[in-house]
């Protein structure tokens, strides 16, 4: 078996908090990773760069934003739609108002920007709870929805009330706009997701991270040994925000190009995401990952499996792909509610002992 | 009860002295009072803990210590009175402003972070020893690894001193209860607390834990000079282990000193120690 750990032994405490403490498992993650830089570029198309790659890198920023808050910080949101809304737009009037600034610059910045407005709508969890604040963030949906629709200022008094993304290029290569090249944009995406996936990782293995954890698990205990909660819920509300808003602009300006708020960025948006972060697994960076591709993929494979190969009807595929995702949330909910990164590290527990399980 | 120690232990409190001479107290309550609508928990009552002891507070079910505690550490905002700690007066508090000044606790009822291991738990009782900023973190590879590593080898020592070595990694969920105590035991010794609260730690154990337990409580006082409030229901373990007991009876305070005094004190025997157990 390549997945091994016997001989693989922790000599210091920094090799036992590595992110891929297992030799094996580090090869396997650095080789996938140098796939995806070196090899995906040359064999990409525009089809697969817009069926596939691109919402799956935005997805898995938009969900490890969104477990960041919900599966770390334990703070229900259903706002992911508006906050990804604001990204959009922020990105849109950088774009517009300095036409000089790079891509990564404006979803940067884009991000922060998400990032201060998470944390006003954030400020009703230092009260509320639960239930209620997942209604708070609802409201928080409707309502940046509705102000990018109603103040013409955010989309430039254009006469259509959508936002256009102008041409950008990094070194030249256009990652947005009609004439993007779909290896750029897809670099462009990959670059962002691999750094900023990093920084979610180091920020959720150190004291923020286990300081948004305590919170999830027993606030009062944490505020006991010395959490402060509201700069706990707040940094974790600007954090996750900041990923959903780089999501954001991203799914405007290097995946749509145009987009209009109420449908790009709706409530089904919030729901989408907060499914792919129960799926994959609540608190684990690798189920964002996880399950944001499972529910970008599954459409995919089912239409090609249904409609191209079986023949039904789209209406047919569709309605059966919406009980087949609602299916598997009520199995995750209810058998596993560490998702599929728990499965898979059931997976390589088993491997670990396998051929002899004792 | 025999009580042996463990031999040297590396582990050290790194808390700036504060300037307080051993015995001089360190925490003074005086005339507290709180009441819950018009439930009375407690009742003027004064005492003071002096640093370096442990002080046990004892008294039947529903006299008031968990609520006193919980006043000490800022949970509950008395509505008459004042805590003094370390020579600094205060009548309100927020819990996580004590944590910073030095107040570690556990709980009556386990408060664990279940979906943490033992490490992890033990860790985030460093959380007011660590200062690297968001920024820092972000980037790990520097000053945050370094400290975080530094704070690992101090929570290592508490997990040796616990003898816990072989649950490290264990998700606190999985522990048995004893366990799950010890545990909760090492989150409040990692703040390097200057007072520590324990609220009924021995509570459910069976013998030989409660001998484990009472050996660490000791070998905390003594070894790291820290200062601790105890609560506790066996007389037996009261009676080793503290150098002076309050007494608490319905909110009031019933009897103070030397556990011989409070042995001997018709009140106490009275209201408590006739009662509850053969004195
Ligand atoms: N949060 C609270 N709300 C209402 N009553 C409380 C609360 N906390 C404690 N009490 C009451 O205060 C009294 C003392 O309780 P407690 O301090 O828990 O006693 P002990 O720890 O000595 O058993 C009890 O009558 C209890 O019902
Ligand atoms: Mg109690």
């Amino acid at each position: 078996m390549l997945y091994r750990e016997a001989g693989d032994f922790k000599t210091t405490y920094a090799s036992d908090q590595q992110t891929f403490p297992i030799k094996s498992e580090r090869a396997l993650f650095w080789l996938f990773m140098a796939a995806a830089f070196l090899i995906v570029p040359f064999l990409i198309n525009d089809y697969w760069n817009k069926a596939v790659l691109m919402p799956l890198l935005i997805y898995c920023m938009a969900a490890l934003g969104l477990n960041i808050l919900v599966g770390y910080c334990g703070q229900v949101s259903l706002g992911t739609g508006g906050f990804m809304a604001v990204g959009a737009y922020a990105a849109y009037k950088l774009m517009t108002a300095f036409p000089w600034m790079d891509q990564f610059s404006v979803t940067i910045l884009a991000g922060f920007v998400t990032a201060g407005v998470g944390i006003l709508f954030g400020l009703p969890s230092l009260r509320i709870k639960g239930f209620y604040l997942a209604v708070a963030t609802l409201a928080a949906q409707f309502f940046l929805v509705w102000m990018f629709n109603k103040f013409a200022w955010f989309y430039n008094y254009s006469a259509s009330g959508q936002i256009t993304a102008p041409e950008r290029t990094i070194f030249g290569y256009a990652v947005t706009g009609p004439s993007s090249l779909p290896w750029a944009t897809y670099l462009f995406g990959l670059t962002l997701l691999f750094v900023f996936g990093w920084i979610a990782r180091n920020l959720t293995r150190g004291r923020l991270g286990r300081s948004w954890m305590a919170i999830r698990d027993m606030d009062i205990a944490a505020e006991i040994i010395g959490v402060s909660p509201l700069k706990a819920k707040l940094s974790a509300f600007a954090v996750s925000s900041f990923y959903i808003g780089m999501a954001g602009a991203m799914f405007f300006a290097n995946y749509l190009g145009a987009a209009e708020v109420g449908e790009a960025f709706g409530i089904d948006k919030s729901f989408l995401v907060l499914f792919m972060v129960i799926i994959g697994g609540l608190g684990s960076i690798l189920g964002s990952f996880l399950g944001a591709a499972f529910l970008v993929l599954l459409p995919v494979l089912l239409k090609n499996l249904m409609v191209d190969q079986l023949g039904w009807v789209t209406d047919l595929a569709a309605h059966v792909q919406i009980m087949l995702v609602g299916g598997l949330i009520v199995f995750f909910l209810i058998v596993e509610p560490h998702g599929l990164a728990q499965l898979w590290r059931l997976t390589k527990e088993k491997l670990r002992l396998w051929p002899f399980p004792y | 009860m025999n009580v042996h120690l463990n031999p040297v232990n590396e582990f050290r409190m790194t808390r700036p002295d504060d300037g307080i001479a051993r015995g001089a107290p360190l925490l003074v309550a005086d005339n507290i009072s709180l009441s819950f609508g018009g439930v009375k928990a407690i009742t003027d009552i004064s005492f003071d803990i002096r640093k370096g002891e442990i002080r046990a507070i004892i008294g039947p079910n529903g006299a008031g210590k968990t609520s006193m505690l919980n006043v000490i550490n800022g949970f509950y905002h008395p509505q008459e009175g004042t805590i003094t700690f370390r020579g600094e007066r205060r009548s309100r508090m927020r819990p996580h402003v004590a944590a910073h000044q030095g107040i570690a606790r556990t709980f009556q009822n386990i408060a664990l972070f279940k979906g943490m291991s033992v490490l992890d738990n033990i860790m985030t009782g460093r959380i007011t020893l660590q200062h690297r900023n968001l920024f820092w973190q972000a980037l790990w590879n520097g000053p945050a690894e370094r400290e975080e590593l530094e704070h690992r080898e101090a929570v290592e020592h508490i997990i040796d001193f616990l003898e816990i070595e072989h649950i490290r990694k264990t998700p606190v969920g999985r522990l048995p209860y004893g366990l799950q105590k010890r545990v909760e035991l090492g989150r409040a010794l990692a703040a390097e607390p200057a007072l520590l609260l324990l609220d009924e730690p021995m509570a459910g154990m069976n013998l030989e834990e409660k001998e484990d337990m009472s050996r660490f409580v000791l070998d905390v006082n003594q070894q790291f000079g820290t200062t601790i409030a105890l609560i506790e229901h066996d007389m037996g373990v009261v009676m080793d282990l503290s150098d002076r007991v309050v007494v608490l009876d319905y909110g009031r305070k019933i009897g103070d000193g030397t556990p011989d005094d409070v042995r001997n004190n018709q009140d106490v025997i009275d209201a408590y120690l006739g009662v509850s157990h053969d004195a």
